[in-house]
């Protein structure tokens, strides 16, 4: 017996910001604001417990390559 | 104290001098020079001892360890910390710093950091982006129809002054005098400590320190008032740390996102396809604005080396300087594609024009907001412009780099 919707949900794409490394330059915010949100102080963090939707996977990837702390990282 | 060396550099590998306009002028090509000689850092004895590490790697590891580098002296200058406090003695030393908290290092950073972010954060800075259009758009208005222009002068210069008297409650009328002490602290850094020179700072502090009191008085929906307000420790702000704060906030805040719109601009009037790519598609000038961050950085930011110590094989000696080129940095071929290209789509761009580590650039989300709305007016209002040939662009010399006069033929009006 099969789950596909539990099996689509965990083959997903997820981000994640290491809120020890982000210094809030707000690449990731300015670039995917579908993924990423920032706080009062201007620190990242993900949306959506990470998950990231197929459509957007292009922009996650740009969100984790222009990040200049390289505090993002995705799983796949 | 050491004796202060002065005249023209013979070897830039072992006696630059960063405050000479021939650095920023020639930047480039002397990078690509002391790497290409097997250089990683390069050393003077000039201004008491500095060091200029050119790779990413080391930028990074540097500005990642504060407890090694202090942010003590932000700019390097001829008077070492101890020369300084000797002729200051009521300076804030370490870990505060004359100008916090771009000048103090953890703990007292955290702290000091954590009371502007609020203030600078995306969603308070966002909605200014208004304002700054329609500055943008009346400088332009100002031009009147003449079809010889100095964008330096005439609109670059003006916009983050504008912005930042604004916020920290200065008057606008005073941004001439604001612009002389940036041109003061951060263009003559190589100068001697003449009278002239030390009068200047003089009216500086009487003028900021008259701004704080007047606003002890009289409170106002601003940030000086904002400051004065708050907290660290369960204290207030002294005076002196607000004092320093809105000298911070003046200083960084203009002289860098001048210098960043002046590059952006001078780089579109001197490659016409990009100019056009960008005036027919507006959409793209945001990554088209990251890739003149990376090409054109213009901060440097400096650290003090807290003791002796062994560094990738050269000996720092203890309050010796360390130069944070992020702008090299920029330029390091382990990490961009094609470093020397200005590619207006580079997509995949982490550069570090806004700093690496814990003293990432404050401003950063207010510079970005500066730089894309003034080149988004500028081509609208100006779709075709080039360099006039017949006047010199003209580079600032010191830690910010930028052009200081853009003489441009407007061809095209909208």
């Amino acid at each position: 017996m099969s789950y596909p919707l539990l099996s689509s949900y965990a083959m997903r794409m997820r981000v994640h910001v290491d809120s020890s490394k982000c210094q809030g330059h707000n690449r990731c915010y300015a670039l995917a604001p579908e993924l990423f949100d920032v706080d009062d102080l201007g620190n990242a963090f993900e949306l959506n417990d990470g998950v990231v939707p197929a459509a957007l996977e292009d922009k996650a990837r740009l969100a984790v390559a222009n990040c200049p702390e390289f505090a993002i990282t995705i799983e796949d | 104290m050491t004796d202060t060396v002065y005249g023209p550099v013979t070897d830039w590998a072992t006696d630059f001098d960063h405050g000479a306009p021939e650095y920023n002028a020639n930047i480039h090509q002397i990078w690509d020079d002391l790497k290409a000689a097997g250089c990683p850092i390069a050393h003077t004895e000039r201004y008491g001892g500095v060091w200029l590490p050119l790779t990413h790697d080391l930028v990074k590891e540097i500005a990642y360890d504060p407890s090694r580098f202090s942010s003590l002296t932000p700019v390097v200058q001829q008077l070492k910390p101890s020369q300084a406090r000797e002729l200051d003695p009521d300076a804030l030393g370490a870990p505060i710093g004359p100008v916090p908290p771009i000048s103090s290092d953890p703990p007292f950073h955290a702290d000091a950091r954590r009371i502007l972010l609020p203030a600078f954060s995306p969603k308070q800075i966002d909605p200014l982006r208004k304002e700054v259009e329609e500055i943008c758009n009346k400088l332009i208005d100002d031009m009147g129809d003449a079809d010889i222009i100095d964008a330096a002068v005439q609109y670059t210069q003006h916009i983050p002054v504008l912005v930042v008297a604004q916020m920290v409650g200065l008057p606008l009328s005073d941004a001439d005098r604001f612009r002389g002490w940036v041109d003061m602290v951060l263009g003559g850094i190589g100068a001697e400590r003449t009278e002239e020179r030390l009068a200047q700072f003089q009216a500086m502090d009487e003028y900021l320190t008259k701004h704080i009191e007047d606003h002890i008085e009289n409170p106002r929906d601003d940030l000086t008032t904002y400051l004065l307000n708050s907290e660290i420790f369960g204290e207030k702000l002294s005076p002196r740390h607000v004092f320093g704060t809105i000298l911070l906030l003046i200083i960084a805040g203009i002289d860098t996102t001048w210098s960043g719109i002046g590059s952006s601009l001078w780089h579109l009037a001197s490659n016409p396809v990009d100019r056009r790519r960008l005036v027919e598609n507006p959409e793209k000038i945001p990554t088209a604005t990251e890739e003149f961050l990376r090409a054109y950085a213009p901060v440097t930011m400096a650290r003090m080396v807290t003791d002796d110590m062994e560094f990738h094989g050269v000996q720092m000696k203890k309050e010796d300087r360390v130069l944070l080129p992020f702008p090299a940095a920029n330029r390091d071929e382990k990490q961009f594609a094609n470093p020397a290209v200005v590619d207006i789509e580079r997509e995949e761009n982490r550069h570090a024009a806004f700093g690496l580590g814990i003293h990432r650039c404050i401003g950063s989300n207010l510079a970005r907001l500066e730089m894309n709305v003034a080149i988004e007016v500028f081509l609208k209002r100006f779709p075709d412009f080039e360099l006039d040939m017949s006047e010199q662009v003209t580079w600032s010399s010191g830690q910010v780099r930028g052009p200081r006069n853009l003489p441009f033929r407007i061809n095209v009006r909208a």
